[in-house]
């Protein structure tokens, strides 16, 4: 069922919040300690929540556009009162002051907040296997990883606990664990969604965006996060993309952009599944433009400087001092050495490093400093692009999901996994990904749609030619 | 500014420290080559000659945002204190910073 559907029955009363909430939980009991996409979950506050979405309906109220709809969320995003860990040990036990402006906008919607989903420490990481927690298992596959970093989102809504979920997206942790667990994942314009009480990892990359079963759903949910925030003040004084009044709207006249460099690399199953896509789009009335963006390959390499950069300096914030754990010494120094020794894990450290190493005297221009112009070449290829299409159409990911353990000793071979998506965060632009059919093995294949700033409207088009499609 | 040169492992004692982490030894070998092929692959942007590229260090132009200076609600003081690790008389509590005179 639809989440429109879903919430139009809880307003009605064919539904009741209560029973969505008790139904969810025992899809959750069903499955979870296999699937491990929650790290927190307290079935009373879930309960109460749909109870008093039952009693604004009782009393003649509409809960809201959300009303009674379940919705996960990523547990880097600050709730108050619950438990938030960034799937870090040093975070552990943390309930935070303070809700973040998306938690607050689900709230005012009726939805009811499920639980937070396990993650890359610190949204670090394309698989899970670096949760202080535990890796999410793919629901797909269970003998393979979700990816990540918001692997347990993309989970609970693959493995259909819930039909939606919220995540962020530094460098594709949206997009790539939609593809691999058949969902789609929209990483929205930079400062459409507000970043108040995401924690922070790369804050002029990170964005919080929808999980969702369907590209309807996904509108719906994007629609309710974003908007202007006076509380982040790189939220975008402009009012947010709608998408749903235009979601239908079909793809004829549309030019879509077609590049090697969002295609080369992949395994031929998810290349033919691309070019499948590309002929869905052009049978329903789109044109393809055939486009070269070699600049785009230096997006990987420039994204894990400047990536790492923001981040050792975000986390310097975790001293042992405000919030989270301290392991003690005898002075202050030895205090934060030992409490960040103990509390971060090894891709954490190594990020940490790399960012202090990039931005250290001496190194920041041939590091850092090369990183940001490369940036600068990104999105000036972009503008290039989007003189002559309208959007571009490409590969989520190289591969369908790999297997636990695959990549864990290699990090550049992990960090490979991204290729496709991280010029979108660099530029700061919208991008999504869609399911479109499976491998040989039943593994899911997303495509991804990426288009310019604030073009979310043409992309949900898209989008949904591709879903109506994708079984064909 | 210095070359673009391998990475060694007095490099990634040094960063740890600046970054407060504490190595084992085993560590420092494992980290400096995970580190030194991180860097190596990010040679092919050191090595580009951009000069007449200007940087982007944000997707947006980005000004301050200022508002008017009236009294707010913050966050309550003693669920904040409630969070941490060490409180004392309503305060943040942490060991000694400054050591003793000689």
């Amino acid at each position: 069922m639809s989440v429109f559907d879903l919430a139009q029955q809880v307003r009605t009363k064919q539904r009741r919040a209560i029973d969505v909430a008790n139904d969810t939980l025992a899809a959750i009991d069903a499955r979870d300690n296999e699937i491990n996409a929650f790290l927190h979950l307290d079935a009373e506050t879930i309960r109460s929540q749909a109870e008093r979405i039952d009693a604004t309906v009782d009393a003649g109220g509409d809960p809201g556009r959300l009303a009674g709809v379940p919705v996960a969320i990523k547990d880097n995003l600050c709730q108050r009162g619950v438990p938030t860990t960034c799937a870090s040990k040093i975070l552990e036990g943390w309930k935070p002051p303070y809700d973040a402006t998306v938690i607050t906008k689900l709230t005012q919607a009726g939805a009811i907040l499920v639980g937070k989903t396990n993650l890359d420490e610190f949204a670090m990481g394309s698989s899970t296997e670096n949760s202080a927690f535990g890796a999410t298992k793919n629901p797909i596959d269970p003998s393979r990883v979700p990816g990540g970093s918001s692997g347990g989102s993309a989970a609970a809504v693959g493995a259909d606990y819930l039909p939606l979920s919220l995540g962020s997206d530094t460098g594709g942790s949206i997009r790539q664990p939609a593809a691999f667990c058949g969902v789609v994942g929209l990483k929205p314009t930079y400062g459409t969604v507000s970043r108040y009480g995401l924690i922070a990892f790369a804050s002029s990359l990170d964005q919080v965006g929808p999980f969702a079963r369907s590209v309807d759903d996904a509108g719906i949910l994007f629609e309710v996060i974003a908007g202007h925030d006076p509380m982040d003040s790189t939220s975008l004084n402009a009012p947010a993309p709608d998408v749903m009044t235009t979601i239908n709207d079909g793809v004829a006249g549309l030019r879509v952009g077609i590049v090697p460099e969002l295609i080369d690399g992949t395994s031929d199953e998810v290349r033919d599944r691309v070019v499948a896509a590309q002929e869905a789009l052009v049978a329903q009335g789109a044109t393809l433009v055939e486009l070269s963006a070699p600049e785009l390959r230096l997006g990987l390499a420039a994204y894990y400087l400047i990536a790492p950069a923001e981040a050792s300096s975000n986390l310097a914030r975790y001293d042992g001092v405000r919030y989270g754990n301290r392991v003690d010494a005898p002075d202050v120094a030895a205090m934060m050495t030992a409490t960040r020794t103990a509390g971060f894990g090894d891709e954490v450290k190594r990020r940490i490093m790399l960012g202090t190493y990039a931005l250290s005297a001496g190194y920041y221009d041939a590091y850092y400093g090369q990183a940001q112009k490369v940036r600068t070449l990104i999105i000036e290829t972009f503008a290039r692009l989007y003189a002559q299409c309208d959007v571009l159409l490409g590969a989520t990911t190289p591969t369908t999901a790999f297997e636990f353990g695959a990549k864990t000793a290699d990090p550049m071979a992990m960090y490979y996994s991204d290729i496709f998506t991280i010029p979108s965060n660099l530029a700061g632009h919208p991008a999504m990904s869609v399911p479109f059919g499976v491998d040989g093995d039943g593994l899911p294949i997303g495509v991804q749609l990426l288009g310019p700033a604030l073009s979310e409207p043409t992309l949900f088009r898209a989008a949904k030619i591709l879903e109506s499609e994708a079984g064909r | 500014m210095r070359e673009a040169r391998p990475l060694v492992a007095s490099d990634v004692t040094n960063v740890a420290s600046l970054a407060r982490l504490s190595l084992s030894d085993a560590e420092v070998e494992r980290f400096t080559g995970q580190l030194a092929r991180i860097l190596e692959s990010a040679a092919e942007i050191a090595e580009l000659d951009l000069g007449d590229v200007s940087p982007t260090a944000h997707p947006l132009a980005l000004a301050n945002v200022l508002r008017e200076d009236d009294v707010r609600a913050s966050l309550d003081r003693d669920e904040v204190l409630s969070q941490a690790p060490s409180v004392n008389d309503r305060r943040f509590s942490v060991p000694k910073i400054v050591g003793e005179a000689p």
